[in-house]
């Protein structure tokens, strides 16, 4: 089983209107929607859910407010301005509480709480989602709103993925992969067979590019680059060559800016089952060349 | 005032907005915040003039191995695996430290001190007459929130905040994450920015749950209005979000961008365009 | 002497689990009489810091040896500290890659084999 990640660093490069083409070439592939922040996968290939497994994570500090003296030490010791002290009139001290999104789960008000009025609960962060599509099996998420250990969900689906994919023989696991350069990103590289870098020729989409293909050859994977809109700004795609070029990246393919993209999108379809002509066929060509970096492989 | 941009999810242009209407209120005295401090871009559009750079650490623990008796206790209490305790040393890891202090506050004998790591840099300048700030966060750093809490506490000192009449312009970070929610709050107004097209309604719907936990009232900016369909407008519609201003799609505006260009620069007439979403923000405020 | 061996399962006829700091189980055996002790690995639910976790266990149960897949550098660095010895590159039965070792067919890294996060797969949901 081969794996490919596709990435971008910035978001809205077309990451994820590849990721649904490319799962709607390769035939006998699990699909994986690590973008577990804002996943969007699921609009293009419209899975039918088959299982939830819920994602706990984490352990957020609970004031029990019948056992809190007010004493105030652990305002005092929070670093993360977790803990806020809500005054009377007066200005005396009516209450203590906790904002649950600040606060870091390091425990230092439990650990020093002198009558043990805070625990550390549980919590449920995500849901994790094995689906059918029709392109083959796919596992997505959804994290809960200021939730953090995106990360460990992002293994959690990559490796729902590969199970999946090991059970049922199936040759490829297309992932889309999370935006920016992060944990979730550096989770979702883990054992991948080649990274698919979609960028496009804008100075932040070139920026951000360099990032990503700085991370991705700390962790020594085959990258290839792929230029979306490339007609936008063609000195901008030729900089983007040159970068590559110098760094012995193949640019593996180009796109240029089209309508059919936005049409396939409201239409919630993979654009290279919408577009007709040449989008389609740049597509189909990409595929082919990805499936013949492996069969070289293959045979070597 | 306060303004933030924000989006589910990168690429529909929420450094485009705050860039051009940061440039396009001039007369209110703006401070411009880049609190998207893992890839900061606004600066590629106002080129600023950088006259300072403030380095931003945490405390992370240093051990005194003639004080230490291994005993164990640190490394139990670290909720980040920060610590190892060996049978005759200690190890720290300082890049899984998020400097809470819990292990030099709770060592048995004392052992522990803090010394300063860096995790990034917040960069203050001016471009046009706006008062700039940025944080850049160390490429495999972990932790974003305590930069951007530095760029906030650095634009408050600087006293702008306090007077009605100027506008704090904040680029938030795209998503629903804690580093958006630090980014946000505090915010008398925030500006969702969207695409019509599914992604862009399904990302909407995502910020919108963040922006109801802040308790932040909030519109919408549909950008690349041209291109699309109507169910960002029916959903906006819908649950009484106002649509503050709609740019439409234009080959020009893609170019711009793609060059570092703002679009109020060569394209004049949308100026008046975010001088007027200026206005709509103002009325929908409580006064 | 006792050597210790990341393993998906807790006996000797187990596959070696590729990964240190989340791997399944620890085994602790006498490469000669092969009588061992498998030990569960907790870290494998840490959200972060699992190889520091890990090394830190296995640090405390006397090997000299530790035969894994990779190692990432927090883990290697504790293992290093505390004297022991790393081995990467185990694959097969946990009992293949013991007669491995014993016929000298590794030998001991100077470093870590991967970059701190590899392996983030593992994850058991509590409830």
């Amino acid at each position: 089983m081969k794996q490919i990640l596709i990435i971008s660093g910035k978001g809205g490069t077309g990451k994820t209107v590849l990721t649904s083409s490319l799962a709607a070439l390769a035939k006998a592939a699990v699909l994986a929607d690590c973008d577990v922040d804002a996943a969007d996968l699921h609009l293009l290939l419209h899975p039918v859910v088959k299982g939830t497994q819920e994602f706990w994570s984490g352990q957020k500090a609970v004031i029990d407010d019948g056992q809190c003296i007010n004493c105030g030490r652990c305002l005092s010791l929070c670093r993360f301005e977790a803990i806020k002290a809500l005054k009377n009139q007066d200005g005396s001290l009516k209450k203590i509480e906790i904002d649950p999104i600040a606060c870091e789960e390091c425990r230092v008000c439990y650990y020093t709480c002198p009558v043990g009025a805070i625990q550390m609960e549980d919590r449920l962060s995500g849901l994790l989602f094995i689906s059918e599509t029709k392109y083959g099996p796919m596992v997505h998420a959804k994290l809960g709103i200021a939730e953090e250990n995106s990360g460990k969900l992002v293994a959690l689906v990559k490796q729902k993925a590969q199970e999946i994919a090991q059970a049922e023989g199936k040759r490829w696991l297309i992932i889309d992969g999370p935006p920016g350069i992060g944990c979730p990103v550096i989770a979702s590289l883990s054992g991948v067979d080649l990274v698919l870098v979609v960028t496009e020729p804008t100075l932040s989409g070139i920026y951000d590019m360099e990032r990503v293909i700085d991370l991705a050859a700390h962790f020594g994977v085959l990258t290839k680059v792929f230029i979306n809109k490339c007609d936008i700004n063609w000195d901008n795609t030729r900089t983007i060559e040159e970068i590559c070029q110098k760094r012995g990246i193949e640019v593996i393919g180009y796109l240029p800016f089209s309508e059919e993209v936005v049409q396939s999108l409201i239409l919630g379809m993979p654009v290279v089952e919408y577009s007709k002509g040449m989008i389609a066929e740049e597509i189909i060509t990409l595929w082919k060349k990805i499936e013949a970096i492996f069969q070289k492989e293959g045979k070597s | 005032m306060m303004i933030s941009i924000a989006s589910g999810k990168g690429g529909t242009g929420k450094t485009t907005v705050a860039v051009n209407l940061a440039l396009s209120i001039p007369e209110r005295g703006v401070q411009f915040l880049d609190c998207d401090v893992e890839e900061p871009n606004a600066s590629i559009f106002l080129k600023p003039r950088i006259e300072e750079t403030v380095s931003v650490s945490i405390p992370v623990p240093r051990i005194d191995q003639e004080k230490c008796d291994f005993c164990g206790e640190c490394a139990k209490i670290c909720a980040y695996h920060a610590l190892a305790v060996l049978p005759k040393k200690v190890l720290v890891f300082p890049h899984l430290c998020h400097g809470c202090g819990g292990c030099s506050l709770l060592c048995p004998q004392g052992a522990i001190t803090e010394q300063d790591r860096e995790i990034g840099r917040v960069e203050i300048g001016h471009s046009n007459g706006i008062e700039f700030i940025q944080g850049k966060l160390n490429v495999g750093e972990a932790m974003p929130t305590p930069l951007i809490r530095v760029i906030k506490e650095k634009a408050r000192r600087r006293g702008r905040w306090t007077n009605p009449a100027s506008v704090t312009v904040i680029d938030a970070p795209p998503g629903t994450s804690c580093s958006v929610i630090e980014a946000i709050k505090g915010s008398d107004f925030c500006i969702l920015v969207t695409e019509p097209t599914p992604f862009g309604l399904n990302d909407l719907i995502l910020a919108v749950e963040v922006l109801k936990k802040l308790q932040v009232s909030f519109g919408v900016v549909i950008n690349r209005s041209s291109m699309g369909d109507y169910r960002v407008d029916s959903y906006c519609q819908e649950n009484h979000i106002p649509i503050l201003l709609r740019i439409p799609f234009d080959r020009e505006i893609a170019t711009l961008y793609s060059q570092g260009i703002p679009i109020v620069q060569e394209k004049k007439e949308y100026i008046e365009d975010f001088r007027q979403m200026m206005d709509y923000i103002q009325e929908l405020l409580p006064t | 002497m006792k050597i210790g061996i990341t393993a998906k399962g807790d006996n000797l006829d187990s596959e070696v689990d590729p990964r240190f700091g989340r791997c399944k189980y620890f085994i602790i055996v006498d490469p000669d009489t092969l009588e061992f002790e498998a030990i569960e690995n907790f870290s494998i639910e840490a959200s972060g810091g699992a190889g520091v976790q890990s090394g830190q266990l296995v640090a405390t149960k006397e090997v000299e040896v530790i035969l894994t897949g990779n190692i990432g550098p927090n883990a290697f660095q504790i293992l290093q500290s505390a004297g022991i010895k790393t081995i990467t590159g185990a694959s097969g039965k946990v009992r293949e890659a013991i007669e491995k070792y014993k016929k000298g067919g590794f030998k001991p890294v100077e470093g870590s084999n991967v970059n701190s996060k590899f392996g983030v797969l593992e994850e058991k949901n509590r409830r």
